[in-house]
């Protein structure tokens, strides 16, 4: 025990905290951007995810992805509900806190990764057959990246590959995730016809402002101590979020439109998305660069969707997967031993090899993600169909899906019905008349 | 009697019914509506994309008057509702068969 230290332990249990925070954070983000008819089913696909992940993740899942190693692929079975994962540090990851205190930081990465592509299938996807794609993808995609990139022994980690806090892991792989959920899942009915258009958008700066907040801990706290590192880290996703939102900001306003709310917001996620992989490698005159760069190249992408035909509807594939690689190539680019002497110099240091285990590390993780996901679907649509009935899709998802409602503004309440659950109480006129007698003295 | 119904900008309802006050007019009802007539909509964007929402926001209003006070009341509503651009609205004059107040069953003219 006396290897542990209780800074760097309060920092990394902080920031477990924050990064919990961004996934109600992210249901309120992209909860705003959809229709007032399913807000609730767009905000509980991230919350329930919040609980179900995580049980996964104690169970086996942090011991797939973190345990002792099996050929470089995954981890094995040593660390089954949490066993041996105790006080004491797990050296190979963070010498310096409880082995425990690690494996709580990571939960949250697990947690709000597959909660990133719910807003790829958003507004007409079964709840039942979101669940079943969510488990399923996060036992074989985000177990299985995770070991490569970030297990001790993965083979992508062994090969140089960087990722500080999630570009590859998190960002590209939902990102990717995303895509092949637009693909499979098919356009919103009136998709490209009728205005599909948000209807809070408060509630989606609310998100960002969550999102933004919870990164510091997303970002600072993969240094996995309280130090330069993470100082470091901190600084350079503050300025990528600030350059890229202004810079979508300045694009959106050149182009011809408007400076809009949701674009800043946007550009500040797409920001702190970019500069994710790179934020304990680069410095913060880099960051600047990657940030204003996100903030243009992501506005970019968000428009593929509708030159291509896909419906990806709270733009995960052009913000994060996007975001995601843009950024673990920075690293490439921009990695500097100067900041971190671990990790090395990348091409505008001297070092050209760096940006080619970069690329080959978006590559095979877009690609078995979207794979992977692809064929996920298609068994989860063979067995129990993806997409809601037109009915239900017209209905939207909080009635059709959850029966209940997000918003009543019109003041009846509910004096249109009656109550139907049977048993709770009675009420019938005599009890009322009783009730009021006793009154009366 | 007469309903008059009017359709004007929203912005323009405090002046109506200031207008309509000043003729007599006891009192009336207003709703939110959109619609769309010779003033298009506008367009909205969102993340670049551009949307044309047809369906402009407007407040219509419903006033129950005597068959005397109806010229000057949709005088009223024409001089306090008009701005002289596109999408000033529309009055609309309709006959009413009875009108009766709930509370002490008059009918008619009295219950107006």
């Amino acid at each position: 025990m006396q290897n542990i230290n209780t800074g760097d332990t309060a920092f990394i249990l902080i920031c477990a905290a924050m990064v919990m925070f961004m996934t109600p954070g992210l249901a309120l983000f992209y909860g705003g951007m959809v229709r007032t008819k399913n807000v609730l089913g767009t905000i509980m696909q991230s919350f329930i995810i919040l609980g179900i992940i995580n049980l996964l993740w104690m169970l086996f899942g942090y011991s797939l992805a973190f345990g002792p190693d099996k050929f470089g692929l995954i981890g094995d079975l040593s660390y089954i509900g949490l066993k041996g994962v105790g006080m004491a540090p797990n050296a190979a990851y963070a010498p310096t806190i409880p082995h425990e205190a690690f494996m709580i930081f990571q939960a949250m990465f697990a947690i709000i990764t597959p909660a990133l592509i719910t807003g790829a299938f958003a507004e007409r996807m079964k709840f039942s057959s979101f669940l079943a794609f969510t488990i399923a993808w996060f036992i074989i995609v985000y177990l299985p990246v995770a070991h490569w990139v970030w297990g001790n022994g993965g083979w992508l980690r062994n090969l140089g590959v960087l990722d500080f806090a999630g570009g590859l892991v998190v960002h590209a792989s939902s990102g990717a995730a995303a895509l092949a959920a637009a693909i499979f899942t098919g356009r919103r009915r009136g998709f490209g016809a009728e205005p599909i258009i948000p209807h809070n958008i408060p509630l989606t700066i609310i998100g960002t402002g969550i999102l933004w907040f919870g990164w510091f801990g997303f970002n600072a706290g993969s240094a996995l101590a309280a130090g330069g590192l993470a100082t470091n880290a901190f600084v350079t996703t503050h300025i990528a979020a600030t350059a890229a939102t202004v810079s979508w900001v300045v694009v959106e306003w050149l182009k011809g439109g408007k400076p809009t709310t949701l674009g800043a917001a946007t550009g500040a996620i797409a920001g702190l998305a970019t500069i994710t992989p790179a934020a304990g490698y680069v410095s913060p005159t880099a960051a600047i660069l990657i940030g204003l760069a996100a903030g243009i190249v992501c506005y970019y992408a968000i428009s593929l969707k509708f030159k291509f035909g896909y419906d990806d509807s709270l733009d995960v594939v052009g913000v994060h997967g996007v975001g995601g690689i843009l950024g673990t190539l920075s690293a490439g680019l921009f990695a500097s031993a100067a900041i971190n002497g671990a990790a090395g110099n990348g091409l505008f240091f001297g070092n050209p090899s760096l940006l080619w285990k970069q690329a080959l590390g978006v590559f095979v993780v877009v690609g078995f993600s979207f794979i992977a996901s692809m064929v996920i679907f298609k068994i989860v649509d063979k067995l129990i169909g993806v997409r809601v009935d037109e009915e239900d899709e017209i209905t939207g998802l909080d009635l059709s899906q959850h029966s209940e409602v997000g918003y009543d503004l019109s003041g009846l309440g509910g004096s249109a019905g009656g109550f139907v659950t049977s048993g709770a109480f009675d009420v019938h006129p005599s009890s009322q008349v009783s009730t009021a007698s006793t009154e009366t003295p | 009697m007469k309903k008059i119904e009017a359709i004007i900008k929203p912005f323009k309802l405090d002046d109506v019914k200031n207008a309509l006050s000043k003729v007599g007019v006891q009192g009336l009802t207003a709703y939110e509506v959109k619609g769309f007539g010779r003033q298009k909509g506008h367009t909205e964007v969102y993340r670049g994309a551009e949307y044309r929402i047809d369906f402009v926001p407007k407040v219509k209003i419903e006033v129950m008057v005597t068959e005397e006070l109806a010229p000057r009341v949709v005088d009223a509503i024409m001089e306090s509702a008009r701005t002289g651009k596109i999408g000033d609205g529309k009055i609309f004059v309709l006959p009413v068969e009875d009108v009766v107040r709930i509370r002490t069953g008059e009918r008619g003219n009295d219950a107006i």
